[in-house]
């Protein structure tokens, strides 16, 4: 209290002198503290431009915490959900498996993303795969188009891919994702685009902090037909009897489309999992480093405020005593 | 019988979590998801060539199915289901595996409540 009223009476002085506070400022642009100069020498050091670092990082440092939480509470609700949609489509594998090396002429890349941002990479890495597939699968008489869920990863694609854009679909998360949403999506697809092959891109939620991007590939029945006869995997699907409808190949085509549905409805599932996932761990490690920096904050702020303190007392004292004599 | 099958049929029911809708109380509605695997002595799935029985060592078949009653015998006991359409895959070491987007045990459906809502459906769609 007495270092305030001392700092009081060093402060009068201050206005009969007329500082020049704009060269100032210019001269040193990222130092923490701004030293005012007089004609005659007298300096006060202001620690304004600290003091509104510090309450900007501190806000910022709220701000992300409270968004972790909240991606956290989400997470929980639709964990549970994905976990149960995962044994939709193991039936199906487990009949016609996974041949991610089908040489398909008409490729179809479905490409999940975030709509949102803020969370990680992983939209990044579907989009890389995506790419990968993209120039794995060119070649003469083969062509791969996209289809994109998700604005993330429009504004990615759209940059170099525009012509092989097939269908944009973005607000898939305003309502509570079902069944019922995914396989009308999953009917426009198939309405409107030629497909031999569907591989499917999107990041799948193994845990917390780990989030895979995985391609699952949903063939056409032509296709399937024609990988049973070379034998592999598929050869025994053939044994299968298949029941009702007019032909045989009726069937097999309501199934791939219910196969597709199905392994949309889970890597939709998954896909925003890993996203809630990825966006907890990128708020928490920001909060952590805006702690980090509000305390360094701290230190250089109380150092320049007590050298300011000093240097007045000392020219206080000095002052005094001169005039002692 | 086909193959050296144990004398049961393992069945295992795929269905997708459907909307629980929290708004509406009055709809008993599905929360049934989750595969459950149990060995049981024979299902009936309602095909769309009709009700299909499928017993230990049935030959291996793909069977569309219309949205119907599945009954799920085992030794003495009966669980019926309601299913919405899908699909059943019977593999030829008696494992069947039926997937379906909604399967809700009959016990849980209120008949009245069906009616009510069907007539108001079909009002809807009229």
């Amino acid at each position: 209290m007495a270092l305030a009223a001392l700092r009081r009476e060093g402060r009068r002085f201050a206005p009969m002198i007329s500082p020049r506070p704009i060269t100032a400022l210019r001269s040193s642009p990222l130092a923490p503290s701004l030293e005012d100069e007089g004609p005659i020498g007298v300096r006060y050091i202001s620690t304004q431009v600290v003091r509104n670092r510090m309450k900007s990082v501190k806000n910022i440092q709220k701000i992300t915490k409270a968004m972790k939480m909240v991606a956290a509470s989400k997470l929980r609700a639709i964990q549970t959900k994905a976990e149960n949609s995962r044994g939709l489509w193991q039936p199906f594998t487990a009949l016609l498996g996974d041949l991610p090396s089908a040489d398909v002429k008409k490729n179809v890349v479905v490409t999940i993303s975030s709509d949102k941002g803020l969370c990680g990479g992983i939209n990044s890495t579907s989009v890389k795969i995506s790419k990968g597939l993209h120039k794995l699968n060119s070649g003469p008489e083969k062509e791969t188009k996209y289809v994109i869920l998700g604005e993330k990863a429009k504004a990615q694609l759209i940059r170099d891919s525009k012509k092989d854009i097939e269908l944009i679909i973005t607000e898939l998360q305003k309502n509570p994702l079902n069944y019922t949403q995914v396989s009308v999506l999953a009917d426009e697809i198939l309405k409107n685009v030629e497909y031999d092959a569907l591989r499917i891109v999107f990041n799948k939620f193994y845990s917390v902090v780990s989030f895979v991007p995985t391609v699952s590939t949903v063939l056409s029945p032509e296709i399937v037909e024609r990988e049973a006869e070379s034998g592999g995997k598929l050869g025994d699907l053939d044994s299968y009897e298949v029941e009702g409808g007019e032909t045989k190949g009726e069937i097999l085509q309501n199934l791939a489309e219910f196969q597709f549905s199905c392994v949309m409805f889970n890597a939709v599932l998954e896909n925003a999992c890993s996203e809630q996932g990825a966006r907890m761990s990128a708020m928490d490690s920001s909060s952590r480093n805006a702690g980090d920096m509000l305390d360094r904050l701290t230190l250089t702020y109380n150092r320049t405020r007590q050298a300011s303190i000093t240097t007045e007392l000392i020219e206080i004292i000095s002052g005094a005593s001169a005039l002692e004599g | 019988m086909k193959g050296s099958g144990p004398p049961v049929a393992t069945v295992l029911v795929a269905s997708t979590v459907a909307l629980t809708s929290s708004s509406s109380a009055e709809v008993q509605h599905v929360s049934f998801s989750t595969t459950s695997s149990n060995q049981v002595d024979m299902v009936i799935v309602p095909a769309t060539t009709g009700q299909m029985g499928v017993l230990p060592g049935h030959v291996a078949t793909i069977a569309e199915f219309k949205p119907g009653v599945l009954s799920v015998h085992e030794g003495s006991e009966t669980t019926k289901y309601f299913v919405s359409s899908g699909f059943v895959f019977i593999h030829a070491n008696s494992f069947a595996d039926i997937i379906t987007v909604k399967a809700v045990p009959l016990d849980r459906i209120n008949a009245n409540l069906v009616q009510k809502r069907l007539v108001d459906f079909t009002l809807k769609l009229s």
